[in-house]
């Protein structure tokens, strides 16, 4: 049976690991990130809210392509061995999710209301606790950025294929392992890989946005 | 003359490249209440702001009760001062956490935040809203929150700009008839920016006309 062998749920928990690691640094990144762009006043601003919106759409496997230059052997960074290892995946998870993590973060913070600030410095915040409690008033959207760069990664598989080169028992993901089947021909299999594949991304953004609505009712 | 809480020389304010504020001289006693009045974009906000610390003048002393107010850490200032604005501005939290945000932002002992929170809630008369959500506040109800919360935190000094402005013309009168009694017994010294002579009359002890940035005329009331 599919769901009986065991490689089936090492490559599950290869993806959650993976994916989920590359969004939790894409949050610790992209959050005081979007947050300078939101807030901050300095020169090249706009430009660099250009730059993470362009980012939010980077393709995958030119992430991918990328990656895997700096990380091949002869690469600048090949001395580290990274090719084809889940670090290297999660090296380009982290790019892909994070311009979308910052850029809805950003966005998030600067449709609040700009009195609010003041506001919350003039109830004698200190820079630190305003932020917090920004982030607190922007959770529902802060959580949809989560879950938005959490997708971006989940699903990806041309920047997981080339840098990780789906090796079992090593770097092989869900998505991965799906385009492996329907190579092959077997398309059973991959389709039973996509039908899980959905039905974890489901249960995560499920319990994200339980949270999210829970929050909103409050 | 009385102690001096705010003393402003020589104050100049430029905002997106125009000058909105041109001040030579203001004094504001400890414990009394004064009233700004002027038409809108006369830099009542504006100096509102400055007093808070929340903009920055371009040039120009302000003394705050006698202290140099560059030599006052802004943070440590903006925690000796209130401001409750136009808009209550409530966040997304029950009304007993809005008014308490600013005495956990002190880190007070929650005996003590617990404490003047319920004595304000009921100086306010809004006891009954204490776990309300503050997005379900109207428009007065959220604005007597505001107003508990800067009460709260016993300020030195309270900035209160516009307060009334985004009230109807049945909870105005309420508000400012309760505003009457508290603040003869709190001896905080309080500006407030407004256009009416009703809440000049009713709580003010004197008076600054602001035109074009500059005081047009002063007055007891």
């Amino acid at each position: 049976m599919f769901f009986n062998n065991p490689d089936i749920w090492e490559i599950t928990l290869l993806s959650l690991k993976v994916s989920g690691l590359a969004t939790f640094i894409s949050l610790l990144l992209g959050l005081p990130f979007g947050t300078l762009l939101a807030l901050g006043k300095f020169p090249g601003r706009s430009f660099l809210l250009t730059v993470v919106n362009t980012g939010m759409a980077l393709p995958p496997v030119v992430v991918g392509l990328a990656v895997a230059m700096t990380l091949w052997r002869s690469g600048p960074l090949g001395s580290l061995h990274l090719i084809y290892t889940p670090t290297s995946i999660i090296i380009a998870q982290v790019i892909i999710s994070s311009p979308v993590v910052t850029g809805l973060t950003a966005a998030a913070l600067q449709h609040q209301d700009p009195r609010l600030q003041l506001q919350l410095l003039g109830l004698g915040a200190s820079r630190l606790q305003m932020i917090l409690s920004l982030w607190r008033e922007a959770r529902l959207p802060l959580l949809a950025a989560l879950m938005a760069g959490f997708g971006s990664v989940i699903s990806e598989v041309g920047a997981s294929m080339m840098v990780g080169g789906n090796i079992l028992h090593q770097t092989r993901v869900l998505t991965t392992a799906i385009v492996l089947e329907t190579n092959k021909g077997d398309f059973s299999n991959a389709l039973a890989l996509g039908i899980l594949l959905l039905a974890i991304t489901f249960m995560i953004n499920y319990a994200l946005t339980w949270i999210q609505q829970t929050g909103a009712k409050r | 003359m009385s102690e001096l809480m705010i003393e402003i020389q020589d104050l100049f304010v430029r905002r997106s490249g125009r000058p909105v504020l041109e001040i030579d001289q203001l004094k504001i006693e400890k414990g009394k209440v004064l009233a700004l009045v002027g038409p809108n974009g006369a830099g009542k906000s504006t100096l509102l702001l400055v007093l808070a610390r929340l903009l920055k003048p371009e040039r120009g002393n302000i003394l705050f009760a006698g202290q140099r107010l560059e030599r006052i850490k802004p943070l440590d200032y903006r925690r000796r001062i209130g401001l409750v604005m136009q808009e209550a501005l409530m966040l997304n939290m029950s009304v007993t956490q809005n008014i308490a945000i600013g005495l956990h932002f002190r880190s007070l002992p929650g005996h003590e935040i617990a404490s003047r929170v319920e004595e304000w809630l009921e100086r306010l008369n809004i006891t009954h809203l204490k776990n309300r959500p503050a997005a379900k506040l109207s428009r007065g109800e959220a604005q007597r929150v505001a107003l508990a919360r800067a009460f709260v935190l016993q300020p030195e000094l309270l900035i209160l700009d516009e307060p009334f402005g985004a009230l109807d013309n049945k909870t105005r009168p309420e508000l400012i008839r309760d505003l009457k009694t508290l603040l003869p017994t709190l001896h905080t010294t309080t500006l407030f920016s407004t256009h009416e002579d009703r809440e000049v009359n009713a709580l003010a002890d004197r008076k600054i006309e602001l035109t074009n940035g500059r005081i047009d005329a002063e007055a007891s009331t």
